[in-house]
């Protein structure tokens, strides 16, 4: 049975009343902020309960906010799904942006591995206790996170101009 | 005095022999250019003998930086590029972001471009899942099917090209419902093909699915069990494939999804045990007959009235954020955009499902045989511009 929203941030704000930090529902898609350092825990639970088994880790991504307060935020961003239920979660947890470190989901997401390595390559965004954190699109050598929004493009790559 | 008086002692299969022969690892280089690969992925082996010890699978070859682009331009200029990620199935890209963009707008397409979306995705689907077909006979040594598989997408790809002039890259569907309305003939042209594809399908699967060479190679390998599947984040064929009758199409209904009649066919193992490359392979095979059935019940019943909703010329992204997933062929497509209240996205997120689908890779590969590599890709039916983007 697919439960609603309102009912799994409640269920989640009551399991981790510490680490949740609340619902936003006023913003297209609802979500849940959760503190960084607690996501491993929150995903199991997810992962694990009756009623949520959230099984299935679509996707891990982020979004680059300078003009956040206090020096600007990096989000990392959980999208989860329920193939037996049938609901759908995102979850959030805001890192400063000066020293973005979040704990991997790959120990309960093997999904992770590469959509980790990708915020990584893209964003800056490490994740400790990855197994292989690597750049994965970009090439190894690369300088900077493209999707940082103060990026700036390279004048030559290889001997090859860019501009 | 004999001939053998002077000459060195050699000891043919003895002890010294067998002593110089060297049984160290062996790395193998596969790809980034193996037609195999299908496209540019690069698979470092590492293989004892026959056996793959370990596999690194490196991609990002043609990152083309499809995300940054979405933020760089308008929500509109954005939708060509949609064609170009996976481009075996341009129809339901543009469809997948054009959704999101409407979501995130609030914008509904009328209902005859529901029909005409439905229409196109499906006939997409059909040929993707033939190329995968063909390709994947090709893949493990049969080349006939390949070639009647590229003459029935031919079809397919005449339809479009009276649709919308493009053979690939179509940019057809658009924000707000679809570009303009269907040539003259082409209905007729759909049903004649559905009629054709039935017929054909049979003889395919004569040809392939049941062939006692294609069958050994890919029964019981590459085993994912439905639970593996859900941790990997499978989506698609790949998840069905394994047993799992997860469709968006029908858990998180869009469009007219949700009125049409269809089955969700699931890996069973017939083959050799469920969630093998046979169960993949096979999923596909019948997804063709379920496209088809859904085309005709469209065909039957495709309304009158507009095709496109009016889109305001300068249209802005709100200050929110959506998801919107919708059932590609090789599994879901799905668009993360946050608004910035400009023209542009503020981040634009894709989710392809080659790239979540081929995450496992690296462990499927490991202690398969080196000519197994070629089965295993080939059944992840994946897109190198989609892995990338």
């Amino acid at each position: 049975m697919a439960m609603e929203f309102p009912v799994i941030a409640k269920l989640l704000e009551g399991r981790f009343p510490e680490a949740v930090k609340g619902a936003v529902t006023d913003k297209g898609d609802p979500w849940i902020e959760a503190a960084a350092d607690s996501v491993p825990e929150v995903l199991e639970f997810l992962k694990e309960e009756e009623g949520l088994k959230f099984d299935l880790l679509l996707m891990v991504t982020g979004v680059d906010r300078p003009d956040a307060e206090g020096g600007g935020s990096i989000e990392v961003v959980y999208h989860l799904l329920s193939t037996t239920e049938g609901h759908e979660l995102v979850l959030k947890a805001v890192l400063p942006r000066e020293n973005p470190v979040c704990p991997s989901a790959v120990p309960i997401y093997p999904a992770a591995l590469w959509h980790e390595r990708e915020t990584f390559d893209l964003l800056g965004v490490e994740f400790t206790g990855h197994p292989d954190l690597r750049r994965i699109l970009c090439p190894e050598d690369w300088v900077g996170h493209p999707l940082r929004k103060d990026y700036e493009y390279p004048e030559e790559y290889g001997g090859i101009s860019a501009k | 005095m004999s001939a053998m008086e002077g000459m060195e002692k050699i000891d043919p299969g003895g002890t010294e022999a067998v002593a110089d022969v060297r049984t160290q690892e062996m790395f193998i280089n596969m790809g980034p250019q193996h037609p195999s690969t299908h496209g540019v992925l690069r698979v470092l082996l590492t293989a004892d003998g026959e056996v793959i010890s370990s596999a690194k699978p490196y991609v990002g070859y043609i990152h083309r930086c499809a995300e940054k682009i979405g933020e760089t331009l308008t929500l509109e200029q954005f939708t060509p590029y949609t064609d170009r990620y996976d481009y075996l199935s341009a129809m339901n890209n543009n469809l997948g972001y054009c959704m999101a963009v409407e979501k995130l707008c609030g914008i509904e397409a009328p209902e005859r471009a529901q029909y005409i979306r439905v229409i196109v995705a499906e006939l997409n689907r059909i040929a993707s899942h033939l190329v995968a077909f063909g390709t994947y006979g090709l893949d493990l040594g049969a080349f006939t099917p390949f070639c009647y598989a590229f003459r029935d997408r031919e079809w397919i790809l005449s339809l479009f090209e009276r649709l919308c002039g493009a053979r690939l890259t179509y940019n057809y569907v658009c924000i707000g419902g679809v570009r303009h309305d269907l040539p003259e003939g082409f209905l007729e042209g759909t049903r004649n093909f559905c009629d054709h594809m039935e017929k054909t399908w049979k003889e395919y699967d004569t040809l392939l699915s049941r062939n006692a060479i294609f069958v050994r190679r890919t029964a019981g390998i590459g085993v994912v069990s439905a639970e593996e599947a859900r941790a990997w984040g499978f989506t698609g064929p790949c998840l069905r494939g394994s047993g799992v009758a997860y469709d968006v199409r029908r858990a998180r209904p869009y469009l007219v999804y949700d009125k049409l009649d269809f089955d969700i066919p699931v890996g069973r193992g017939e083959a050799g045990v469920q969630g093998d490359c046979w169960d993949r392979y096979y999923v596909r095979m019948l997804e063709i007959l379920e496209s088809i059935k859904i085309v005709r019940q469209c065909l039957d019943v495709l309304p009158g009235g507009d095709v496109k909703a009016k889109v305001s010329k300068a249209l802005k992204a709100p200050e929110k954020e959506v998801y919107l997933g919708v059932e590609n062929p090789r599994g879901e497509l799905g668009h993360y955009i946050v608004g910035g209240g400009g023209k542009n996205a503020y981040r634009m997120r894709i989710r392809g499902p080659s790239f979540a689908n081929l995450t496992i890779l690296g462990k499927l590969l490991e202690g398969a045989m080196i000519a197994d590599a070629v089965a295993i890709i080939g059944s992840l039916d994946i897109v190198l511009g989609e892995v990338d983007r």
